[in-house]
C-alpha cells in the first residue's frame, strides 16, 4: 500500500499511550482534549498537547507538495485528505479529537453516540444530533448520509475511494447495487424511515461497523446538490468551516460556515478565522517555508526531507518544534509462494534470515526519518499488537547467515538461487530494492530488480497475480497502514486469502491459510476484547510462520510544528497532526 | 504579405493536424507498452475487473484509435460531452480532452495555468532581451576589455548553471535568509500587481540569467561578426556618426539570428517553464504536466504537448513574419 494511498494510523506506541493515559482526561467527546497542555518540546506532541488554547482568529497556513485526491468525501483515499476534511466537514461518527491511541477510538459526530448493534451484530442503529445543518442553514437528516453512503457504490462515477470496497459485501444487497445514478429506488438495507434515526441491515456481523462510520464516505450529502463526479469542486459543509476558494493543485481556502450550529458540534472548537493550504510546493521548499516561520504545517504528515532533518535534530530551537510519531504503517517485503522456488517454505525463511535489516532500515532514512525495526506485520499501535521477532536477524539486525545457508539446504538450493525483486521507480522503493538485493547476495541469492512505473505499481504490477507469476517476481517491496485503526482494517485485504484478487489485488504473495481466514471470522465475531485481541494476536503468529512477509520497519516520521500554533498532537486515527483543532496562539 | 500569412496559417494548421496524430498515437500506445491501464489508473487501487471493465467503457478505451482520434478531433472543433453521474459536462471547443482524474476540460485547466506561465514567460523575457542584447552589444564594442571578459564569464557561468540551482540559490538568499520576498507564491496581476511583480522577481531574475547568457554571447559574436563587414567600414567612411553605425548598420543585421531564437524560446516558454514553475511551486502549464505525469493523467499531457507544440510553431510563423521586416533582403514569397 503507498504511504499516501491508505490511511496512515495510530501513531501511539504503547509507551506513548500511557504517557498520554497518565495526564489524565475528560470523557468522550468534548471539546476539552485529554491531555494537559505542555510547551514545546521534542516530541511532546506524541503524548500531549502542545500550547493548549480557546483563542480564536488569524489565518492557519499549510502547506502540501500535491493536491488532496479529492474534496469529494466518497472518493478521498488519502490519509492526510481524510484528516483535513474533519475540519469542515462532520461524519456519522468521528475519531476522537484526543492524543495517540485515545485519538483512534470513535465517538458521536452528526450521532448521538456509537452503533447500537441488535440482532446478533446484523442490524446497526445510529440516531442523530439535533440542530445540525448544512452550510446553506437546511437540516441534516438520515437520508443525506443514505444518499451519500449510496454514492460510493456508482464506482464509474464515484471512483477511487474505499466505501464500496467495504459496504458491499457488508451492507443487504450491498453486492447487486449499482449506485443512486443507475437505480434511484436506492439500497433498501439503509433504512432512513425516522430522519432522526438511521438504521443499516448487514449481511453478516461486522464488529467493525463503528469504524466505517467514521470514515469520510458518511459525510452528508444532499441529493439535490450532487453534481456526481464534479462534486468534488464544491462539496457542500457540514462543519465549522466551508470552502470559499479552490484551485486544484494551487490553493484550498476555508472560512467560517456561519451556519454550523456549535451547540450541536461537541467536537470542534473552530478557533481560527481562515485556514489556507498552498498545494504544489517542492517538499524542500515547504520544509524552508516551515523553519523559517512562513508556513505552519506540511498537512501531509510524510515528514521533512533529510537536510531538513538534521537542521531541526541539530538545532534545539528546531528540534522542540518537531515530533517523530510513528505513522501505522508496515514497511515489507513480500515473498510471492506461488513463485518457484518460495513455494518452499525453506527458502522463504532463506531470505527472512538473509535480509540486512539495517540497510533496508537505512533505504527507509534510518531510525528517525524511516522507522523502527520490524519483526512481525501487525503494528505497534493497534491494541493487539505483542511484539516478536519470529526470524531474529542477529544481534546487530544484518542478519543471522548461518541460518539462512541452514534453511538453503533444507531448501534444496545450497548454493543460493536467482530471483526477481519488484519496486516502483520512485520514491524509496529502489534503494529498499537494492538493500534488499545486496544482503541476499551473501548466501547466493541472486536477486534482479524490476523497478516499474510507480503510479501503476500496486495496482497494475504486482497487484495483478498472473503478471507476478508470468513475471516470476519472486519478491515485491511493499508497505501497508489500514484505513481504519483496526486489526481487521490491516489484516483483512493482505492475509485473507479468501481477498485474494485476479486485479486491484492487495494480497501480494497470495498468502492462503485456512486457520488464518478461519481466525479472522472468529475475530469479526468475538465481541470481548481481550479475547479478540489475543485470536489477532494469532493471526500475526501465524502469518509470520508463514514466512510470505518480511516486515523490516515501523515507519516513523520527522513532522514540524510552528511555534505559534496552538492545540497540537498526534491522533492515534492518522499517525499525524490532528487538523481539526488546531488554533494560533502568536 | 497578406498570401504569405495565409498560406503559412495552413501550413501550421496542418503541422497542427500531424504533431496532433504523432502525440495521440504515442500516448494510447505507450500506456500499453508500458503495461499501464488508464482505467485501471481512474477505477482506483481496490476495482475489481468488472468496475475496471465499465470505466474503460466510459472513458471511450474500448474504441479503436482512429474513432478515439476522430472523436479528439472532433472535440476540438465541435466539442464533447462527458458524463458525470447524474448527468453531462459539456466540454467546450476547443476540447482538447477531459481529465478524469480532475474533473475538468483539460482547455480549462490550461487556461486557468496561462496566466502564470505568461507572466512568468513574458517578463523574464523582457529582461534577458535587454540585459542580455545589451551587454553582448558592449562586449562586442570593448572587445579584450575587462568588462568583455567579465561579461563573458558571467555568460559562461548563466548558461551552465540550471534553473533549479539559481532558482534553489535565490530562494534560500532572498526568501528564507534575507527573506526581503518571503513566502515566494504567484499572485495574479489584477489581484495585486505589486505583489505579483515582487513574487515574480526572483523567477524572472533567474530564467533571465540563464537566456540572458546566451543572447550575450549571440549578440556578440553576430556584432562582432557585421562590424567587420566591408559596408560598415563604407558606413563609416561616409561620415556617418559611429552611433548610426553600431545601431542601423552593424545591430540590425546582427538582430536576424536573435530574433530567430527569442521566438522559439519565447514559444517554447510560453508551452511551460517546466523547470521553474516546478522550482517556484508555480502553477503554471508547466507544473501542470508535470503533476499529470506524476499521476499518468494522459489527456493533460497530451494537451499540453499540443499546446506547447502551438506556441512553438506560431512562434515560428512570426519569427518569419518578422525576419522579412528586419531583414530587406528576405521577402515574402
Amino acid at each position: 500500500m503507498s504511504r499516501t494511498y491508505l490511511l496512515k494510523t495510530g501513531a501511539a506506541l504503547a509507551v506513548l499511550a500511557l504517557g498520554a493515559a497518565a495526564c489524565g482526561g475528560s470523557s468522550g467527546g468534548s471539546k476539552t482534549n485529554n491531555a494537559k497542555g505542555v510547551s514545546a518540546a521534542y516530541n511532546a506532541a506524541i503524548t500531549s498537547v502542545v500550547n493548549v488554547s480557546d483563542k480564536k482568529g488569524g489565518t492557519l497556513n499549510y502547506v502540501a507538495s500535491s493536491d488532496f485526491d479529492s474534496l469529494d468525501p466518497a472518493r478521498t483515499y488519502y490519509a492526510y485528505s481524510w484528516n483535513f476534511q474533519r475540519i469542515y466537514q462532520r461524519t456519522l461518527l468521528a475519531f476522537q479529537p484526543k492524543v495517540g491511541k485515545e485519538g483512534a477510538q470513535v465517538t458521536g459526530d452528526l450521532a448521538k453516540n456509537k452503533g447500537v448493534f441488535t440482532d446478533g451484530g446484523k442490524t446497526v442503529t445510529y440516531e442523530m444530533r439535533d440542530g445540525i445543518t448544512f452550510d446553506d442553514g437546511s437540516p441534516i437528516t438520515s437520508a443525506d448520509i443514505k444518499y451519500a453512503l449510496e454514492r460510493s457504490f456508482a464506482e464509474d462515477v464515484i471512483n477511487g475511494g474505499p466505501g464500496s470496497t467495504y459496504l458491499k459485501p457488508v451492507l443487504v444487497g450491498g453486492d447487486a447495487y449499482k449506485g443512486p445514478y443507475k437505480d434511484k429506488a436506492g439500497l433498501a438495507s439503509i433504512d432512513v424511515t425516522d430522519p432522526k434515526k438511521i438504521v443499516f441491515h448487514l449481511s453478516k456481523a461486522f464488529s467493525d461497523f463503528d469504524y466505517l462510520m467514521a470514515l469520510p464516505i458518511s459525510t452528508p450529502v444532499p441529493q439535490a446538490k450532487d453534481t456526481g463526479a464534479r462534486y468534488q469542486f464544491k462539496p457542500v459543509s457540514s462543519g465549522p468551516y466551508k470552502i470559499d476558494t479552490y484551485q486544484p493543485n494551487k490553493l484550498l481556502k476555508l472560512v467560517r460556515n456561519d451556519k454550523w450550529n456549535a451547540a450541536s458540534d461537541p467536537l470542534r472548537k473552530a478557533l481560527p478565522d481562515t485556514i489556507v493550504v498552498t498545494e504544489g510546493l517542492e517538499p524542500d521548499d515547504m520544509d524552508s517555508r516551515l523553519l523559517n516561520g512562513s508556513a505552519d504545517m506540511e498537512i501531509e504528515g510524510t515528514g521533512v526531507q533529510p537536510t531538513a532533518v538534521s537542521k531541526i535534530l541539530t538545532n534545539p530551537e528546531s528540534k522542540k518544534l518537531a515530533d517523530n510519531p510513528s505513522t501505522g504503517f508496515t514497511r515489507y517485503i513480500t515473498i510471492q509462494e506461488k513463485v518457484p522456488p518460495f513455494d518452499n517454505i525453506h527458502c522463504r525463511k532463506a531470505v527472512q534470515y538473509a535480509a540486512d535489516k539495517v540497510s533496508l532500515q537505512f533505504s527507509r532514512g534510518g531510525p528517525v526519518a524511516g522507522g523502527d525495526f520490524a519483526g512481525q506485520m501487525l503494528v505497534p499501535t493497534l491494541p493487539a499488537y505483542k511484539q516478536f521477532d519470529e526470524y531474529p536477524s542477529g544481534p546487530d539486525h544484518k542478519g543471522d547467515l548461518a541460518k539462512a545457508k541452514d534453511e538453503l539446504k533444507q531448501c534444496g538450493k545450497p548454493d543460493g538461487f536467482s530471483t526477481k525483486i519488484a519496486t516502483g521507480n520512485k520514491g524509496k522503493g529502489p534503494k529498499t530494492a537494492a538493500a534488499l538485493q545486496q544482503g541476499l547476495a551473501r548466501v547466493g541469492i541472486k536477486a534482479d530488480i524490476v523497478a516499474v512505473d510507480a503510479a501503476t505499481y500496486y495496482t497494475g504490477f504486482i497487484g495483478v497475480p498472473d503478471n507476478v507469476h508470468k513475471r516470476g517476481l519472486g519478491l515485491a517491496i511493499a508497505g501497508w497502514g489500514p484505513d481504519f485503526p483496526s486489526e481487521y482494517g490491516f489484516f483483512e485485504s493482505i492475509v485473507d486469502g479468501r481477498a485474494i484478487k485476479a486485479a486491484g489485488n492487495s494480497n501480494y504473495s497470495e498468502f492462503n491459510n485456512p486457520e488464518v481466514n478461519s481466525l479472522i471470522d472468529q475475530a469479526q465475531t468475538t465481541t470481548d476484547v481481550a479475547k479478540r485481541n489475543d485470536i489477532w494476536g494469532q493471526v500475526d503468529k501465524k502469518v509470520m510462520e508463514g514466512a510470505d512477509y518480511l516486515p523490516f520497519v515501523a515507519d516513523k516520521a520527522l513532522v514540524y510544528r510552528a511555534a505559534r500554533m496552538s492545540n497540537v498532537y498526534i491522533n492515534g486515527a492518522f499517525g499525524a497532526y490532528d487538523l481539526m483543532n488546531i488554533g494560533i496562539n502568536g | 504579405m497578406g498570401r504569405f500569412i495565409v498560406r503559412r496559417s495552413i501550413g501550421v494548421v496542418l503541422l497542427l493536424i500531424i504533431v496532433s496524430m504523432a502525440t495521440f498515437g504515442i500516448f494510447f500506445l505507450a500506456p500499453k507498452l508500458v503495461g499501464t491501464d488508464p482505467a485501471r489508473l481512474f477505477a482506483g487501487r481496490v476495482a475489481d475487473d468488472a468496475t475496471v471493465k465499465q470505466v474503460t467503457k466510459k472513458l471511450g478505451l474500448d474504441q479503436p484509435i482512429y474513432i478515439q482520434y476522430a472523436r479528439y478531433a472532433k472535440g476540438i472543433v465541435a466539442g464533447r460531452d462527458f458524463n458525470n453521474g447524474p448527468d453531462k459536462t459539456h466540454c467546450k471547443i476547443p476540447c482538447l480532452g477531459y481529465s478524469f482524474k480532475n474533473d475538468q476540460a483539460v482547455w480549462a485547466l490550461m487556461l486557468d495555468r496561462l496566466p502564470v506561465t505568461v507572466s512568468m514567460a513574458i517578463g523574464a523575457a523582457v529582461l534577458w532581451l535587454i540585459s542580455g542584447v545589451s551587454v553582448g552589444i558592449l562586449s562586442a564594442l570593448k572587445r579584450g576589455s575587462i568588462f568583455d571578459r567579465a561579461a563573458m564569464g558571467v555568460a559562461l557561468a548563466g548558461v551552465s548553471l540550471p534553473v533549479y540551482f539559481t532558482g534553489l540559490l535565490g530562494l534560500s538568499i532572498f526568501s528564507y535568509n534575507l527573506k526581503i520576498f518571503p513566502n515566494v507564491h504567484y499572485v495574479g496581476f489584477t489581484t495585486n500587481p505589486l505583489s505579483w511583480a515582487s513574487n515574480l522577481l526572483i523567477p524572472w531574475v533567474c530564467l533571465a540569467f540563464l537566456y540572458s547568457a546566451t543572447y550575450a554571447r549571440l549578440t556578440r559574436a553576430n556584432m562582432l561578426e557585421t562590424m567587420g563587414e566591408d559596408y560598415i567600414r563604407t558606413a563609416r567612411a561616409k561620415g556617418l556618426p559611429e552611433r548610426t553605425v553600431i545601431a542601423r548598420h552593424g545591430f540590425r543585421a546582427a538582430l536576424t539570428p536573435i530574433v530567430t531564437i527569442f521566438g522559439l524560446d519565447l514559444g517554447g516558454l510560453l508551452g511551460g517553464a517546466v523547470l521553474t514553475e516546478t522550482v517556484f511551486g508555480f502553477p503554471g502549464i508547466g507544473k501542470l504536466a508535470v503533476d499529470a505525469i506524476a499521476q499518468l493523467d494522459l489527456p493533460i499531457i497530451l494537451g499540453v504537448t499540443l499546446f506547447a507544440a502551438f506556441f512553438i510553431i506560431v512562434a515560428n510563423l512570426v519569427v518569419d513574419v518578422l525576419y522579412a521586416y528586419v531583414d530587406p533582403r528576405v521577402r515574402y514569397t
